[in-house]
């Protein structure tokens, strides 16, 4: 760790800077070009094999890599939370193979790479937001053969999609896909935004911040350009809907936010807190409380 | 010339040749609305591949299939725009299946089946999609309490009804089958050649039914073709051809049935 990068902080040598050799970072890029400039559109990209396994967001991390400068100032989320091992090892990583500064902070951060999670803070037009994708064809559970799904998005051939939404009412009486829930960008391209919940679907819809996704196992790249307009599917008399607590966050009493319910001991006793860990301090450090919780009284 | 009396498909010379194999060569004919059309042959004769060719899922080698629209325009179906064809295939025409797992999505309850062409040619409203489906299962004689469950759990003839319907949904003037009753049992097949001639008869449907079964066309076909090896050796009426065939393989066809 003794040598210094550009901007002086330390990174290991070892490593080109980010990890990945220039030429890879430079057909990275005109992928997430290509992605920027057909929004929705999944670009295919020769993902490369990281030191990590598939499946811990090898795709975000080469997005990542190949845009992390060694001014960026760095924050890595899981489920909304900075302290999760998958948020840290990604951040240990780019510690090391950058030198660059790191943030649990989403207003201090420049770029930040997410699982699971949009942030609760409105994103800035100086901001990048990287996802990382398991599976980013939207359509492949009802349409296995990827030769038919990309002739598909080639001929807006959409109606399978809502075939989906269809069987969902069918048989629970209301539309129950929660995550991975399908828009449609910029009017065209139906697109999976990755297994974040439906709560943050309407975050991405003309986002100030560049929004990008990494697929490092399916080797696909897509991006939503700031403004955008991005739309959740649904019919006409079963709307888009967005999921409601009875509860609020147990330490800061946020009513709007995304909460995870947490298990407290095996007689039934729960409690939900806001998913996202930095919103939920931020909202404590300014004076703001949930119900207590440790004394018996939590939830139901 | 009454526009009712324009062919609503024209096939002029069609051949398709899988390599060095022939598929079908030379087929000329001209349907018109209301019209169905038998095609009988041994197997390998070249039926499926020119209903294949008919329908637009391959491209002839030689010749051109032109299909009428409901503005009387006509279009060349190899020649128009693969959108414009999907959008054909799911509004004006039908194809049914041999084997309905061909023609069903099995994955996908019966409800979202018959409604899956309603949703890809824009219908949104929920309801109106559902009501369409119960109607079309009682249609098809589909017990509307079964709208919810899965192609799987439905018998071989339940599925080939379910796929008729799937396909009728959305009000085709044109539909192609493969074999319709292939692989039923014989009183499966009996009611399901009555509900497909009720419903060509009662929606003055056109079609084109490619079948080894004679009883099948005598039953449903105004005319037919017989085929062998790529050709057609024979066609007319089918009254005409199955009671007094000319050509020597319409003649062993038609003998090696039994009389009763």
């Amino acid at each position: 760790m003794s040598p210094q990068s550009e901007s002086g902080s330390a990174f290991d040598s070892a490593y080109n800077f980010a990890f990945l050799d220039e030429q890879t970072k430079r057909m990275i890029r005109r992928a997430i070009l290509k992605a920027v400039a057909i929004p929705g559109y999944q670009v295919p990209f020769a993902s490369r094999e990281m030191p990590m396994p598939y499946g811990w967001g090898t795709g975000g991390i080469q997005v990542t890599a190949s845009i992390i400068g060694p001014d960026d100032v760095l924050k890595v989320i899981d489920q909304g939370s900075d302290d999760t091992t998958n948020a840290i090892s990604i951040r240990k990583f780019f510690v090391r193979t950058t030198g660059v500064e790191t943030t649990e902070s989403t207003a201090d951060a420049s770029l930040i790479q997410t699982r699971h999670r949009i942030p609760e803070k409105d994103l800035r037009a100086d901001q990048i937001l990287v996802f990382q994708v398991p599976i980013p064809e939207p359509l492949r559970f009802l349409e296995p053969r990827e030769t038919e799904t990309r002739r598909m998005h080639a001929l807006e051939d959409y109606g399978l999609m809502h075939v989906k939404l269809y069987e969902d009412i069918a048989h629970h009486g209301h539309i129950a896909t929660t995550y991975a829930y399908p828009v449609k960008v910029a009017g065209r391209y139906v697109m999976d935004p990755s297994p974040t919940p439906k709560f943050d679907n309407p975050k991405m819809d003309r986002m100030a911040a560049l929004q990008l996704f990494g697929a490092g196992r399916e080797k696909r790249i897509y991006a939503v350009p700031p403004h955008t307009e991005v739309k959740s599917l649904d019919f006409d008399d079963y709307p888009f809907e967005l999921p409601e607590w009875q509860d609020v966050c147990a330490f800061c009493g946020a009513e709007d936010t995304f909460l995870d319910e947490v298990i407290l001991d095996d007689r039934g006793k729960r409690m939900f807190v806001c998913s996202d860990t930095d919103h939920c301090s931020e909202r404590r450090a300014a004076g703001h409380a949930g119900p207590a919780l440790f004394d018996g009284e939590a939830a139901d | 010339m009454l526009g009712s009396e324009q062919p609503i498909l024209s096939v002029d010379n069609v051949s398709h040749d899988y390599g060095r194999q022939r598929g079908c060569a030379g087929v000329s004919f001209d349907l018109y609305p209301g019209e169905v059309m038998g095609v009988v042959g041994e197997s390998g004769s070249g039926k499926t591949t020119l209903l294949n060719v008919l329908a637009g899922h391959l491209t002839p080698s030689t010749g051109s299939v032109r299909y009428r629209g409901r503005s009387g325009g006509e279009v060349d179906i190899h020649r128009m725009g693969e959108p414009e064809r999907r959008l054909l295939m799911r509004t004006d025409w039908a194809f049914v299946h041999q084997n309905p797992r061909d023609g069903l999505r099995m994955n996908v309850s019966a409800g979202a089946n018959v409604g899956e062409r309603l949703m890809a040619i824009g219908r949104r409203h929920y309801g109106n999609i559902r009501g369409q489906a119960v109607e079309w299962l009682e249609r098809v004689e589909v017990e509307h309490g079964r709208i919810d469950d899965l192609p799987v759990t439905f018998s071989g003839g339940m599925q080939q009804r379910l796929q008729i319907a799937r396909n009728l949904v959305t009000g085709p003037r044109l539909v192609f089958m493969d074999e319709p009753t292939g692989g039923l049992d014989v009183s499966v097949q009996a009611r399901l050649l009555d509900l497909i001639r009720g419903l060509v008869t009662d929606l003055g449907l056109s079609a084109v039914i490619v079948t080894h079964d004679l009883a099948v066309v005598r039953l449903l076909a105004h005319r037919l073709m017989v085929m062998k090896d790529g050709y057609v050796v024979e066609n007319g009426l089918t009254d005409q051809v199955l009671d007094d065939p000319q050509h020597p393989y319409s003649q062993l066809l038609v003998s090696s049935i039994l009389q009763t």
